[in-house]
């Protein structure tokens, strides 16, 4: 999932201070998953947004609503039928979901209210960790599984370098080291001896070489 | 001045070979590093210029090796795959050659999240090994990675580091090895305090013949007083200090621990001096270069082989 985290409220209040009449949008996947922008949060926030302005005698209007999935058009045309009265929107999806709103309704200011993060699990409750890059080309089978360009803090694809202890990384002893991992992972499979060739370089034109990505399916096209 | 590596050519001549380390400053002045070299001139066979240590912005590696070379040093350039991309590292070699920069060490470098500029991208576009390698298909067949052909190839003698002392043992050979299949001609190891461990770990370097294939210098630092060595022990990652070392620093009145540090640091040597498989030794004496003379002198390794005047 995407994961995501709400900036802090008075950032959020600086934002939307020119406005008067402000839609909170939350966003029911991978936002909803992370806790921070589900219909809950959207709820939590667009309340605490409106008793903030009553505190400080502001004359505007905060509602909500919270679509299934920001990022697809089909569900961001649902607002059509309600964003006229609203002159921005504080959208609580991803980059993505914030941007697709902004692209269906250029007239309208619509505001992120979440940091996006990054492409991660939930590994526990209240607890997610980033494990993928989105790189393109992906290289999982040759590492056990265990991504070294997303977990490994220096991205080395021939590790591990000289700052793992005890299984630790030397940037956070709270970061496995991904390279341990890798290693263990090998070593149950019988695989290590894979490790004895030099990875390649890797090849980030499938990341950003050409620029922003866009995938395009014709048999998915009417 | 010659443009040939003194570095290699002590080390294929079968000496033990002596280097040392030169921070460049947090600063432009040339002086500093004209300095540095006075104290270490003729006392050691190259001089490791360190490239922006601890992720702190310093004077540029190659800058203090082009004024290490003029003042007749020779130079090994440290090289970090965490502030440059392909395009960039292989663009240096090629301008480091052509300043007569002869030993390059290729280094994944202290996390930029360590020094005073946290807020950096940390490139890591190619890893130490990949660096290595691409050193060394530019040397050997002028070809830069992708394919390209040089018109002129970079004389580079090849460095790379290896820690004894990280985790997982077994495997710390393993990536020793791979760092000699991609190009290493030399290893300079981490500090060595923990001569045990750092045994343990050559003899699997000698059992897989790989002390064969590369030369090993193994790394000392003498330690400046007992607070530097407890810091090194609890805050530096991969660092092994047993605890007699810091005990031994901790018997010694404070004005004589330099001494003390000094005496480590030469024992450290000498035993070096008698493993087979260690070709030489890297003495990184951290901002306290007037230390290294003495310690070759009393580690019997004063003079050094002169160089060639071409």
């Amino acid at each position: 999932m995407i994961t995501g985290e709400q900036k802090p409220v008075e950032e959020i209040r600086q934002m939307i201070a020119p406005y008067k009449r402000i839609l909170v949008l939350g966003c029911g996947s991978c936002v909803a998953e992370c806790a921070s922008g589900g219909e809950k949060e959207t709820a939590m926030l667009a309340s605490a947004l409106r008793m903030a302005a009553r505190m400080n005698d502001e004359d505007v209007t905060i509602e909500e609503m919270t679509l299934d999935r920001q990022c697809v058009m089909e569900f961001v045309i649902q607002l059509d039928k309600v964003i006229d009265p609203y002159d921005a929107v504080l959208s609580l999806g991803c980059g993505a979901g914030v941007q697709a709103v902004a692209d269906m309704y250029p007239e309208v200011r619509v505001i992120p209210g979440l940091n996006t993060e990054f492409l991660g699990e939930t590994k526990a409750q209240g607890v997610w960790a980033e494990t993928c890059l989105g790189c393109g080309d992906c290289m999982l089978y040759d590492f056990g599984g265990i991504c070294p360009l997303a977990r490994c803090s220096k991205q080395i694809l021939n590790g591990p370098c000289g700052g793992s202890v005890d299984g630790r990384c030397e940037v956070n002893p709270d970061i496995p080291c991904a390279w341990q991992l890798i290693i263990d992972r090998l070593d149950r499979f019988g695989a290590l001896d894979r490790l004895e060739d030099i990875y390649p370089p890797k090849d980030w034109s499938t990341k950003q070489g050409a620029g922003p990505r866009k995938i395009i399916r014709e048999d998915q096209q009417k | 001045m010659s443009h040939e590596s003194q570095l290699k050519k002590v080390l294929t001549e079968g000496e033990f070979a002596v280097t040392a380390e030169c921070g460049p400053p947090k600063g432009a002045d040339a002086q500093v590093i004209l300095k540095k070299a006075r104290l270490l001139k003729d006392k050691v066979d190259a001089v490791n210029v360190t490239d922006n240590q601890t992720a702190i912005v310093r004077m540029s590696s190659l800058a203090a090796c082009a004024l290490l070379k003029t003042a007749g040093l020779d130079p090994v350039l440290q090289m970090v795959v965490r502030d440059r991309n392909r395009i960039s590292l292989q663009s240096d070699i090629l301008g480091a050659s052509a300043l007569g920069i002869r030993n390059v060490l290729c280094l994944s470098g202290d996390h930029q999240i360590f020094g005073n500029q946290p807020q950096a991208l940390g490139v890591f576009d190619l890893d130490s090994i990949q660096f290595v390698q691409a050193v060394k298909g530019m040397r050997d067949d002028g070809l830069i990675l992708g394919g390209d052909s040089l018109d002129h190839k970079p004389d580079m003698f090849i460095g790379a580091a290896a820690n004894p002392f990280a985790d997982p043992l077994g495997f710390r050979v393993v990536r020793l090895a791979k760092k000699i299949k991609a190009g290493a001609d030399f290893i300079q190891t981490q500090c060595i305090y923990n001569l045990d461990r750092f045994e343990s770990w050559l003899s699997m370097a000698v059992d897989r013949g790989l002390t064969q294939k590369a030369y090993i210098l193994g790394g000392v630092t003498p330690i400046k007083s007992v607070g530097m060595a407890r810091y090194m022990k609890t805050k530096v990652a991969g660092m092994d200090i047993p605890d007699d070392v810091i005990k031994r620093m901790e018997g010694v009145p404070k004005e004589k621990q330099r001494e003390e540090g000094i005496s480590i640091c030469v024992e450290a040597i000498l035993r070096l001096k008698e493993l087979s498989g260690v070709s030489g030794v890297h003495i990184m004496a951290i901002e306290w270069e007037e230390a290294v003379g003495e310690i070759v002198e009393r580690a019997g390794l004063y003079p050094r082989p002169a160089p060639d005047r071409a």
